[in-house]
């Protein structure tokens, strides 16, 4: 008998139980062995809600208000994609001011979510504190400025939604009520304030120290001709994908992992995608304001930029260019004659994709002739990123093992917290799996 | 010579003093906060502004920014008997962690209250009354021994809001 001596091998795990300063419950789990990188999962417990079961038999103009519910962050993001939907079913096109109204409305939800993201639960990752609570210590004039522009957003979601959270002025259609022009009229010294301090956050985020980085990720977003994508357009990457809403089945597939409640994406033929900020910005960086891209250009991004822990910065140049969208569509405002267009019913199928701050938000509902759903479908942007954020952060670790554990662990943390994402979002699936022996 | 700051008592008549109930509605015994502003609310005098909120933290901080002194009322899980009544008063001291930490989706009213205090948005007087919960799961209803604790919160916010500042 004899025994072979191994060479004395380290496993480290790296673990963190309840990830703090991410939208709902999760974890996360790495095992290195050997300085090998051997498991890596982003374990979403969050019970799942399940949304899409719930919906079927209520009616088409209910999915607006009760998707909403899925966020609290991003209600309107869940409203537009479902209201899209359903329009396309119904044959109703809504264009001209209603649906600027929409974009402006988005343009709020997007400077309140970014405002929180890169303030409240990113930055402190980059400073070395625990909470943003530490950094109003040292910093008292940085969060009262971020305050500000969620602020700003918020009132942008209420003037235009009717509450700041969970909005309840959507329809099918349109609106219930559309604006008055003087009412918006307040809002413009707000917004160019809100511009004002978002090119302070780029110029703050850009000089933070970023981890040495990178992957060869496919970026996903959608693309409209002259549009920074928000509300509208085809479904682009970098790796030549260019297809309508329509076929986003075809092309993308959901699958269930045993350690996550959330059902992981990936493109049928590729695997695993980025969507979010650094794929919009690649992707139609050349349609951000002229404000938006000069300070794009002095914070040292790249036109493609690959490094994810950048994403605060790019979260910061999009909140530029929310408030100088928003300022725009107020200025071009004229008070639709309707609020709403007319929409009558009937039986079909139809798709709805939109730019949630986090990334496309993919909605597909089937109705029939009075307008019941039969079935339906809804893909938010935290599912899609599930592989890539598990991918990042093995590369990650493998580069950065001689970090302690404790450094490790929060380097993972904010390697998550790179796509800021929101767990309750991603917890809504159906699909429950019953494991029997 | 004495000096003697504010030597005459005067009641907080002309101060802005808030009142604000923080909890879910829907999650049983996470809203005894809500409910004990309601009453409030009957019980105190017009000038005194009670305000219910789920409890988002940077819509708290806004809420209280402009007041004088201030009652918080919430729900705690500490692993005290349901219905225990804590004080604390957060004027100076930072709040213990179990002070409105159920929710992971923002952090917790002891960091509302440490952030607000780190801006210079909190009021000069802050006082935190806890109810310590038992069921936190979906429901409408409290459970009975946190709803024999609202009386008892009620009377003493009621109490603290009429007497003269010290």
């Amino acid at each position: 008998v004899f025994a072979i001596r191994m060479p004395e091998r380290r496993t480290r795990t790296i673990k963190t139980d309840i990830l703090a300063r991410v939208e709902g419950e999760g974890a996360m789990f790495v095992k290195i062995d050997d300085g090998r990188v051997i498991d890596v999962k982003l374990k979403i417990y969050e019970p799942p809600r399940f949304f899409e079961a719930f919906l079927r038999g209520r009616a088409f103009t209910e999915a607006p208000d009760i998707t909403a519910r899925i966020c609290g962050i991003c209600p309107v993001a869940y409203q537009m994609s479902a209201v899209q939907a359903m329009e396309q079913i119904c044959g109703v096109e809504v264009d001209g001011q209603l649906r600027a109204l929409r974009r402006l409305l988005y343009c709020g939800e997007w400077i309140e979510s970014h405002a929180l993201h890169v303030f409240m639960l990113h930055a402190p990752d980059f400073l070395g504190y625990d909470s943003v609570v530490e950094l109003a210590r040292d910093e008292p004039g940085l969060v009262a400025q971020a305050l500000e522009l969620k602020k700003t957003g918020n009132q942008v979601m209420s003037l235009i939604g009717g509450r700041e959270i969970h909005p309840i002025n959507v329809r099918v259609g349109g609106w219930y009520r559309v604006p008055r022009k003087s009412e918006l009229a307040p809002l413009v010294p707000r917004l160019e304030r809100a511009r004002e301090i978002a090119l302070e956050t780029v110029r703050f985020t850009s000089a933070l120290d970023f981890p040495d980085y990178e992957q060869a990720y496919e970026l996903v977003s959608l693309s409209a001709p002259g549009e920074y994508p928000i509300d509208r357009g085809r479904i682009v990457s970098n790796n030549g994908l260019d297809i309508d809403i329509s076929q986003y089945d075809q092309h993308f597939v959901e699958e269930h992992v045993p350690w996550s409640n959330a059902l992981h994406s990936r493109l049928r033929e590729r695997g695993s995608y980025l969507c979010g900020p650094l794929a919009r910005f690649a992707l139609s960086g050349d349609n951000l304001s002229s404000a938006a891209r000069a300070a794009a250009s002095e914070a040292g991004l790249s036109a493609t930029e690959r490094n994810p822990f950048r994403s605060i910065v790019v979260r910061g140049i999009e909140m530029v260019y929310a408030a100088e969208e928003a300022l725009r569509l107020i200025a071009e405002y004229e008070e639709p004659d309707t609020p709403a267009v007319e929409v009558e019913p009937r039986a079909g199928v139809g798709y709805g994709c939109t730019e949630a701050p986090r990334g496309i938000l993919y909605h597909r509902y089937e109705l029939d002739d009075d307008g019941t759903i039969l079935d339906a479908k809804i893909v938010p942007p935290t599912s899609q990123n599930q592989r890539t954020i598990e991918e990042d952060l093995r590369g990650v670790v493998e580069r950065s093992l001689e970090l302690s554990d404790d450094e490790l662990s929060r380097r993972c943390e904010q390697t998550i917290r790179n796509y800021d994402p929101c767990i309750s979002c991603a917890t809504h699936f159906l699909t429950l799996e019953v494991e029997r022996s | 010579v004495h000096l003697v700051r504010d030597a005459l008592p005067h009641t907080r008549g002309r101060a802005k003093l808030k009142v604000v109930g923080i909890g879910n509605a829907w999650r049983s015994d996470d809203a005894v906060g809500l409910v004990v502003a309601r009453r409030l609310r009957e019980v105190l005098p017009g000038s005194v502004e009670v305000l219910e909120r789920e409890g988002e933290p940077t819509g708290l901080i806004e809420t209280w920014a402009d007041a004088e002194a201030l009652w918080l009322v919430d729900a705690v899980s500490s692993g005290a008997l349901p219905g225990t009544v804590h004080r604390v008063d957060a004027s100076h001291d930072e709040l213990p962690e179990q002070f409105g930490g159920g929710s992971t989706h923002h952090f917790s009213l002891g960091e509302a209250v440490a952030m607000a205090r780190a801006l210079g948005r909190l009021p000069d007087h802050v006082v935190v009354f806890g109810v310590e919960g038992e069921r936190f799961e979906i429901g409408d209803e409290l459970t009975p021994e946190v709803a024999a604790a609202v009386p008892v919160v009620v009377a003493a916010v009621r109490d603290e809001v009429r007497r003269p500042s010290d």
